[in-house]
């Protein structure tokens, strides 16, 4: 257990670009080469790890329109929701979260455009395939932070 | 960028070769040679296109807890509030929206009692007492790879 969060407190900083990456992170924790693939796939089998790869800065990518979508579904139809919104590719993260006064919003959508119009006819197209017609869109103006998270910091 | 560094791009995201020669396995998939692939993939880190190489870890199967908080700021104070938010390294995003909600940043933190804490913290440093909490009850779909 010990060794595992020693490898992942080193893997969540990112593999080195290099011939051989992951024996330069084995001579770090003291493991060997092969040690250190078969962890990663055994943890990539049993979904400890979600996925292994680049991670990207979309704005950079020519994604530069990102907006959370907010819609309010009645209980009974969530699971329908849930089930055609994450099928637009342009929709990254799909979340059911509480409402509060005042926001009567239940499932949080993450769209992802090359423009703001892009966002809006994604989500105009979403409420159309689920007939959920009361939604709020959220343009960020502001990005202060996003980083990886630090397990075990 | 071109049509090599798309391709490689598209397969890197979601299906980086865990060998050990990962980019020997991208070179004949994509009919270059490994020191090419690792060329253009440094080239990708300077360009600032790639952040960074590794795993995605499901954060409740390590254990760990994570929320999403939605506060209302008053709008000269914005900056200097997200600021303070940011510092925290538990605060992985945090972004300005336009709505009455305009700040929202998410936490992950070891345990409720760490989260706790920081909510405590961030809320007397800042005095900002309109603060929601909305944990994902549900999880429908985590997708962070983008078609080049």
């Amino acid at each position: 257990m010990e060794l595992d969060i020693r490898l992942i407190k080193m893997l969540q900083e990112g593999i080195p670009v290099t011939e051989r990456p992951f024996e330069e992170i084995a001579r770090r924790v003291t493991l060997s080469e092969e040690d250190v693939i078969r962890r990663i796939n055994e943890w990539k089998a049993n979904g400890t790890i979600r996925r292994f790869g680049a991670m990207i800065r979309h704005r950079l990518a020519g994604y530069s329109a990102n907006a959370m979508v907010v819609w309010n579904v009645p209980e009974e139809q969530i699971e329908g929701f849930g089930t055609k919104a994450i099928e637009f590719p342009a929709v990254s993260h799909c979340y059911q979260r509480p409402q509060f006064p005042g926001f009567p919003y239940n499932i949080y959508t993450m769209i992802h455009g090359k423009s703001r119009e892009e966002c809006e006819f994604v989500a105009r197209s979403i409420s159309e395939a689920t007939g959920v017609v009361e939604y709020k869109i959220l343009y960020t103006n502001a990005e202060y932070k996003k980083t990886s998270p630090v397990y075990f910091g | 960028m071109d049509y090599l560094d798309r391709q490689l791009l598209n397969i890197i995201q979601v299906d980086f070769p865990i060998a050990s020669r990962p980019y020997q396995i991208l070179g004949e998939r994509l009919g270059i040679s490994e020191s090419e692939v690792l060329e253009r993939v440094h080239r990708l880190f300077e360009t600032g296109i790639i952040r960074k190489i590794g795993p995605s870890f499901d954060t409740r199967r390590l254990g760990h807890v994570s929320i999403l908080v939605a506060a209302r700021v008053p709008e000269e104070r914005v900056d200097e509030v997200a600021h303070i938010i940011s510092s925290y390294p538990q605060v992985t995003h945090n972004y300005g929206r336009e709505s009455e909600y305009n700040l929202w940043f998410t936490l992950i933190c070891r345990d409720e009692g760490e989260m706790n804490d920081i909510l405590e913290s961030i809320k007397s440093r800042t005095g900002i007492s309109e603060m929601h909490m909305l944990p994902a009850e549900r999880t429908f779909k985590i997708k962070v790879e983008f078609e080049f």
